[in-house]
């Protein structure tokens, strides 16, 4: 009993029960049909025989008959015809047969029985026939050899069920063994990791079947499981030491103008200064939450189709009055349908997010490029600035949580920005990725495209096309740009 | 102001008296409700998690009662979500703690203001700057100014709030219509484009930079 609990047993033994049963059935309905091929072949042919004699019968009567048997019987080449005639008063008149069976009285079934045929028992199959004025008529045909042909079919197919039997019973083994070891390498993995070691994943057998596809999944899941840990971890870590910078620095100015402050001028603004160091941590606070919520993928109930058109357009008129104030030159090229499923808030800030260290980063005179477009693989925006951009060595950890490059030191900053923006992307499932623009930082946000996104309108054909002219742009952003 | 934190309702209370308000507190949830019920208040400061019953399930027993009192939701429950569910709830605002005073009485005020806002006129006068919104026209002392769309909206929501701080975020979220914080001065640098067309070819400015809280458009300097 408690071996059938075991899902592999199960298997086992359904493989194994289906098989020889198929198997089975197939070795029954050959030798259904050989033996009754064989047993038509001859009843076909004693009838075509029996019919012959009557007609020779009603040509010449009596002695016609007994002619054409003792003819039929010199010519039987196979040796394997059966005759016998009575006449009414039961004494043989013609034919090989001794005797006659006594088993054979009626007219209509075929009668298979030994008989004695010149000396030897043999077997035969045999018709009764009656023929007018009393006369009895039986005739057949001596199939010993076919009998022991079906002998040998008879035992052939038995030796094979039993083969199959053994087969299947080794099959089932062997799937049994399959089945255990594809789940061991999964339970084992599990066992593993409950004990603690997060590291451990699920072996492939690199034959990409279910199992594999299976572990893959499972692999995935443990690697995003991983991944959560570590940003719990990463933002404990940063709670205990990249926030004690700005809290030491609002704890000193508060303990030093509590000892030294002179004035109440001086009290103020010490004051003032701490509780904007106190506004400092709140906002890195709430990125961490905010970042450590939006990777959790718990806002995707927010989604729906948002047009990134028109929002970078609106984002492009919201940072374009900053960039000119600074100097710099923001332009937008975006065009055409830019429509994926998301979160629109959440690409707004992450949009934003990068703007704001565009503008940040690039020098007075700069250009800051803000373009999209509809790529097979998802809507691209590019945001690409003319400042110091990030040393290859560091584009990897770019987007780590409180990572700050070199550059940024001077620059006001807690070095979530990227960490959130990539957070957002993922959601998405889209990515995020940084490359050295030389000068300057270009981050490419790849957002998947709506899925029943519809083909894009064909556009008016005109010189523009052509390529006479630059591409037309977009009505909305035409209006930002004038 | 329903808060059940004794020194954030004492610094609350404080602050509104100083701004001329007159405030009265409850500390639980029943005590708010009850409050709120028995007396008229121009608008309602509600915590989120309150001892006996929780801020939202307040706000959804004075809706029900047919009490429109503009609610304020006061909590440290930040996440998009909470923010979203006391809206539909039928907030009329929502900050999160921590907060800056100047931000809470800017948008304690502004929804005293919109309480009281009786329909939609079609003209908006402060001082003698003329804002016409069905041609969406702008004038001052007689001559006309020309406004991109958005410098149109973002005067017409300091008209519309006049003589009343508003913060940046407010502007943010009420003429943007983003709910996130920028790291840069964005706003700063829009309101300052708007005070080169509104208030510099002319005498007096109208639009004043309130310090540490955000701007405020009025007649008197």
């Amino acid at each position: 009993m408690r071996l059938l609990r075991s899902a592999g047993v199960r298997l086992a033994a359904s493989y194994a029960g289906l098989f020889s049963a198929s198997a089975l059935a197939l070795v029954l309905m050959l030798w259904w049909a050989t033996v009754g091929l064989l047993n038509g072949q001859v009843d076909a042919a004693i009838r075509a025989d029996a019919q012959g004699l009557a007609e020779r019968w009603q040509d010449g009567g009596a002695a016609a008959l007994l002619a054409t048997i003792e003819d039929r019987l010199a010519q039987n080449v196979d040796d394997d015809a059966v005759y016998l005639v009575l006449d009414p008063e039961g004494h043989r008149v013609a034919g090989n047969l001794l005797d006659w069976p006594s088993q054979v009285t009626r007219v209509g079934p075929v009668y298979e029985l030994e008989v004695m045929r010149r000396g030897v028992r043999s077997l035969a199959r045999v018709h009764r026939f009656d023929l007018p004025a009393g006369y009895a008529l039986l005739v057949g045909r001596d199939v010993a050899h076919r009998a022991a042909l079906r002998e040998l079919l008879t035992q052939t197919l038995g030796w094979a069920l039993l083969l199959i039997g053994v087969l299947s019973l080794m099959g089932a083994v062997l799937v049994q063994r399959m089945f255990h070891r594809m789940l061991s390498r999964i339970s084992v993995t599990a066992d593993a990791i409950s004990a603690g070691d997060l590291s451990r994943r699920v072996r492939l057998s690199g034959r990409s079947d279910e199992f594999d596809r299976l572990a893959e999944t499972i692999n995935d899941m443990l690697d995003r499981i991983s991944r959560l840990m570590d940003g719990v971890r990463q933002v404990s870590n940063a709670i205990a030491h990249d926030l004690r910078t700005p809290i030491t620095r609002a704890r000193a100015r508060l303990e030093d103008a509590g000892a030294h402050a002179g004035s109440l001028g001086e009290l103020q603004g010490a004051v003032g200064r701490a509780v904007a160091d106190l506004d400092g941590i709140t906002a890195v606070f709430q990125a961490l939450l905010r970042i450590a919520e939006i990777e959790a993928g718990a806002q995707r109930s927010a989604f729906t189709a948002v047009d990134t058109g028109p929002l970078l357009a609106d984002l492009a008129d919201l940072y374009r009055a900053v960039a000119e104030e600074a100097g710099q030159h923001l332009r937008l090229q975006a065009e055409g349908s830019l429509r994926v499923h998301g979160d629109r808030e959440l690409i707004q800030q992450a949009i934003a997010n990068l703007l704001d260290n565009a503008i940040k980063f690039s020098p007075a005179g700069g250009t800051i490029l803000l373009c999209a477009a509809m790529t097979p693989a998802g809507v691209r925006i590019l945001i690409r600035d003319e400042g110091p951009g990030v040393p290859a060595a560091d584009l990897p950890r770019a987007a780590d949580r409180f990572f700050r490059g070199e550059a940024a030191r001077q620059t006001a900053g807690f070095g979530l920005g990227l960490t959130l923006v990539r957070a957002v992307a993922q959601l998405h499932g889209g990515t995020l990725g940084l490359q050295d623009a030389v000068p300057g930082l270009c981050a490419e946000l790849l957002l998947p495209a709506m899925e029943a996104e519809l083909p894009p309108r064909p556009r008016p054909v005109s010189l523009d096309a052509a390529g006479l002219a630059p591409a037309p742009l977009g009505e909305h952003i035409r209006d930002v740009l004038r | 102001m329903v808060e059940d934190d004794r020194e954030v309702a004492g610094f609350v209370l404080k602050g509104l008296q100083e701004a001329g308000h007159v405030a009265q507190h409850a500390a639980t949830g029943p005590d708010g409700l009850h409050l709120a019920q028995t007396e008229t208040f121009d608008a309602i400061i509600l915590d989120r998690m309150l001892p006996g019953m929780d801020g939202l399930r307040v706000l959804e027993a004075l809706r029900a009662a047919h009490d429109a009192t503009p609610v304020l939701f006061l909590s440290a429950m930040a996440q998009v979500d909470d923010r979203v569910r006391g809206l539909k709830a039928g907030g009329d605002d929502y900050l999160t703690k921590p907060f800056s005073f100047s931000e809470l009485l800017a948008r304690v005020e502004a929804l005293d203001r919109r309480a009281r806002a009786i329909g939609p006129g079609t003209r908006l006068v402060v001082a003698d700057l003329e804002m016409d919104l069905l041609s969406r026209t702008v004038r001052r002392a007689g001559q006309r100014i020309e406004l991109q769309p958005r410098e149109f909206r973002l005067l017409e929501y300091l008209m519309r709030h006049a003589g009343q701080v508003v913060t940046r975020t407010m502007l943010l979220e009420g003429v943007w219509d983003y709910h996130f914080d920028p790291q840069t001065n964005v706003i700063d640098v829009h309101v300052s484009r708007l005070r080169q067309k509104v208030d510099k070819p002319f005498a007096g400015a109208l639009i004043h930079t309130v310090r540490s809280a955000g701007y405020m458009l009025r007649a008197e300097p």
